[in-house]
């Protein structure tokens, strides 16, 4: 049971590879159509990706998929014949269906059912391009047959093959040989026969020259071979088909009539290429004599089968959790290195030269390993903008505005938690620009704009951090809307004075949204405030910018991994806490005129004449009870996105350095004003300290409902 | 899940310990390993029976102090005072205790209801005793006795 599991999850992974695939090989193509290159290589890897889900989702049982994946399959299969152009409207067609596809994969993995309607209307678009140039291999077409429509465009009759294919009776003679390899995987040869028998008369012969004698016999191994001979109406494609699953676990060699000229190998490729030579010349019986063989082991179709139309960097699944421990060990080196060198100082040994050579040498050899596992865990964020163009493209046809999608620094890198928590929060800004950026065509018109919107997502590193952005060339931000609306929801009082960017943040506020009816797209009221806790608790920060007439600009700033953090390493009352850099504005050692009391026992610092309150992190952490003189401390200024800033009393710093991240929820659960935990060089535990849930539980705007959804994990 | 396997095959392995004077045992497939105590870190706003998180080769692992969570007097951890590194379930939890004494191996038919009599403080976080040679062995219910989720922590 868990092994068909581990298959399935397999199969489902390397669905998602060749989504990617489907999706890279539509757009290039889809960039073919400008300036009219057509490259049929392209066009052959769409349809293997296409065919390759098929295949396995067949083994699966996943028959919505298996019927959607065979009609898709067959537009590709006409265009790669050449018989079908791809222009816009055919793309737009194709596009919709991969999406679908990859709908019905995400469906079959949680064992869903997709509601019937949409995969219905993209089949007719499909049946319907098809119709509409020539219905290709009247053999292939054994599912579709049941429940299409009538083509309504006339087929052009250039290929009278196909015609005459379907009357006469063929006799083929098929020869197959089945390797250990067919057996060990689960296949039965009688299985094959049967569903031959069903194309149409069959005699089968088994050969049994290579069978040894009992007592040498390995039971493991293959002996047998078969020949066949088939008499049928069918093409021999629809033949090879039978033999699809057990395509490379055996030899298979089919000819026509007994001709002795065969080809070997049933290879992918091979078929591919046949099928193209096939359909161009429209003589499949000549294809045996053809130029067009690859043998099975051509590098062509050993790197065909292991990973279709990706690019040649080789790649390996790996458990995540496998990386995870392997990170786990490898800070614990790394720690357990520092206290190494710590044991050697307190020795006394530190000044023997050779030593502190090999010591140093074993510091960065230790750090040279933790970026290395770091980086197994960063992945490119190709396949979160896919999803992006795919909601561009939803969005738009709800919407009615026309936008294309335009992306940039696909391979940058990220960690892989990160990417998958910032499909939420994108979804949601991706949708906003197109619903809410773009104005309507007439509008654009009006404004001297090209009708066509454009949005763009972008991703760069910028100094350790990552930088996304989503920018739209819409009317920019209504600030006076904005302005209005707030105050009418009572989010800011009438009479504020903000600047423009304040107002622009003001998107950010729960409870705020602009659109004056819910749309089907946005507008829910749940706007921009979960999108921006959903960074923050990815320890990121979202901004905007607006200009009006020209468009708006999100950009979020990431850290590369959530595992470490830079953080101060400080004296809280005689414990070791971190506070995170990033959050830190300044540190300063305060005046004790810049302190002043604000009742009973706040108190406030003057910075720069602003007045900022003061935490002391050792009551609010209850390490001491009573607030400790603020003079003698140092203050770390800590500022939020609103731009709340806070003055945090430390006792002292010690010291400030990059630290790896434990989580407290699995073994204990959430500490309030902790984000997690840490190791230090002496193998001690340190929290890393949450400085706005600390400075909100402890001041006295505690913005409860907020703390709420950022603490849910 | 090991648990219940045991309690079906009618045997169990314990591992017994003493907390405060008195005598307790946890079932040994629970057990991870057991390590002499070193200082915690403390942990802000935990209940008063959590002692603070400890390194455990990389993982942050919380301690209780069993004798405060049982309702006997806090203890005052010192060198002879030792952890047993628990896993429940995906959670791993130290529990301090006085001293491991022995392993015993006894039918689940051996164990027998917790007496009226006991306080219902103890109570609530004990399945059954077992009586042997003079001594009485408590059985902790090891789940009861986990620091609560977060909730329970936050208002503790």
């Amino acid at each position: 049971m868990s092994t068909a599991n581990e298959i399935r999850q397999t199969f489902f992974q390397e669905c998602d590879e060749l989504l990617e695939a489907l999706d890279d090989g539509l757009c290039e193509i889809d960039e073919g159509i400008a300036d009219e290159s057509f490259d049929l290589e392209t066009v052959n890897a769409v349809f293997r990706a296409v065919h390759s889900i098929k295949g396995g989702a067949a083994a699966f049982g996943l028959d919505a998929l298996v019927h959607f994946a065979h009609q898709f399959e067959t537009v590709l299969d006409v265009m790669r014949a050449g018989e079908l152009t791809p222009n816009d409207d055919v793309m737009k067609v194709c596009h919709r269906a991969a999406d679908h596809l990859s709908d019905l994969v995400a469906a079959g993995r949680d064992n869903e059912i997709v509601e019937g309607e949409l995969g219905t209307e993209i089949a007719a678009k499909l049946i319907g391009l098809v119709a509409g140039s020539e219905c290709a291999e009247p053999g292939n077409d054994t599912e579709s047959e049941t429940f299409v429509f009538v083509p309504l465009g006339l087929p052009i009759p250039t290929n009278t093959d196909n015609g005459n294919q379907e009357l006469t009776l063929s006799r083929f003679c098929v020869r197959f040989t089945p390797s250990a390899g067919l057996y060990a995987s689960g296949n039965d040869t009688s299985l094959l026969f049967r569903e031959l028998s069903e194309l149409g008369e069959l005699e089968v012969t088994v050969e049994t020259d290579r069978l040894p004698d009992l007592k040498n016999i390995d039971p493991g191994e293959s002996y047998l071979s078969w020949v066949v001979i088939l008499l049928t109406e069918e093409s021999e494609q629809s033949l090879r088909e039978v033999f699809e699953f057990v395509d490379g676990l055996c030899e298979l060699q089919i000819s026509l009539d007994l001709d002795a000229t065969m080809h070997e190998g049933p290879s992918d490729a091979t078929k591919d290429v046949v099928d193209e030579a096939r359909a161009s010349t429209g003589v499949p019986e000549e294809e045996s004599t053809s130029p067009t063989m690859v043998s099975a082991s051509s590098p062509d179709s050993g790197t065909e089968r292991a990973k279709p139309a990706t690019g040649p960097k080789a790649t390996v699944r790996v458990n995540l959790d496998l990386v995870d421990r392997l990170i786990n060990m490898v800070g614990e080196l790394v720690i357990n290195q520092a206290v190494l060198t710590q044991c050697i100082k307190d020795a006394g040994l530190l000044d023997r030269g050779e030593l502190s050579t090999s010591l140093a040498e074993f510091r960065n050899l230790a750090r040279d390993i933790q970026e290395s596992v770091m980086a197994i865990r960063a992945q490119s964020v190709k396949p979160l903008f896919q999803r992006m163009a795919r909601i561009v493209r939803e969005a738009s046809e709800l919407s009615g505005k026309d936008a294309d999608f335009l992306t940039e620094g696909e391979t940058t890198e990220v960690d892989k938690t990160i990417i998958e928590r910032l499909v939420d929060p994108l979804t949601h800004m991706i949708r906003n620009a197109v619903d809410h950026g773009l104005e309507p065509p007439e509008q654009r018109r009006a404004a001297g704009k090209a009708e066509t919107g454009h949005v763009k997502l972008t991703a760069a590193h910028r100094s350790g951090r990552v930088l996304i952005e989503v920018s739209d060339d819409g009317a920019g931000i209504n600030r006076e809307k904005v302005f209005q609306i707030a105050v009418e929801k009572g989010l800011i009082p009438g009479d504020s004075i903000l600047k423009d960017a304040e107002i622009d943040n003001l998107l950010f506020l729960p409870g705020f949204s602009t659109a004056k009816e819910v749309s089907n797209l946005s507008g829910r009221g749940v706007g921009m405030d979960v999108v921006r806790s959903a960074i923050q608790k990815l320890g990121g920060r979202v901004s905007i910018f607006s200009q009006p007439g020209k468009g708006t600009t999100m950009s979020i700033s990431l850290p590369l991994t959530l595992a470490v953090l830079d953080g101060m390493v400080v004296d809280v009352a005689g414990q070791t806490m971190v506070v995170p850099i990033t959050a830190i504005v300044e540190t300063l050692r305060p005046k004790a005129e810049d302190i002043h009391p604000l009742g009973a026992d706040n108190q406030v610092v003057s910075v720069r004449n602003k007045l900022v309150p003061v935490i002391d992190l050792g009551v609010v952490f209850g390490h001491r009870r009573t607030p400790a003189p603020i003079s003698d401390m140092v203050l770390l200024l800590v500022e939020s996105d609103g731009s709340e800033s806070w003055a945090l009393a430390v006792d002292q710093i010690f010291d400030q350095r990059q630290v790896v991240i434990k989580g407290l929820e699995t073994n204990y659960g959430h500490v309030p004003g902790v984000a997690a935990a840490t190791i230090l060089g002496d193998g001690n535990i340190a929290l890393i300290i949450d400085p706005e849930e600390t400075a909100h539980r402890s001041g006295p705007v505690a913005d409860v409902g907020d703390r709420a959804r950022l603490e849910e994990v | 899940m090991a648990e219940t396997q045991i309690a079906d095959s009618g045997l169990r392995e314990l591992v017994t310990f003493r907390v405060g004077q008195q005598d307790f045992c946890i079932d040994i497939m629970m057990v991870r390993e057991i390590r002499g105590w070193t200082p915690a870190t403390i942990l802000p706003h935990a209940p008063p029976f959590v002692l603070g998180v400890i390194n455990l080769r990389g993982s942050v692992v919380p301690i209780v102090d069993l004798s405060a969570r049982l309702g006997l007097r806090p203890s005052e951890p010192d060198d002879r005072h030792v952890i047993v590194i628990a896993v429940v379930g995906t959670q791993t939890v130290g529990f301090l205790v006085n001293a491991v004494a022995d392993i015993i191996g006894i039918n689940q038919s051996e164990v027998q209801p917790t007496p009226d009599v006991a306080s219902d403080a103890t109570r609530a976080f004990i399945e059954g005793v077992i009586v042997t040679e003079e001594r009485m062995l408590r059985v902790i219910d090891i789940k009861t006795v986990l620091p609560k989720s977060m909730e329970t922590a936050e208002a503790g």
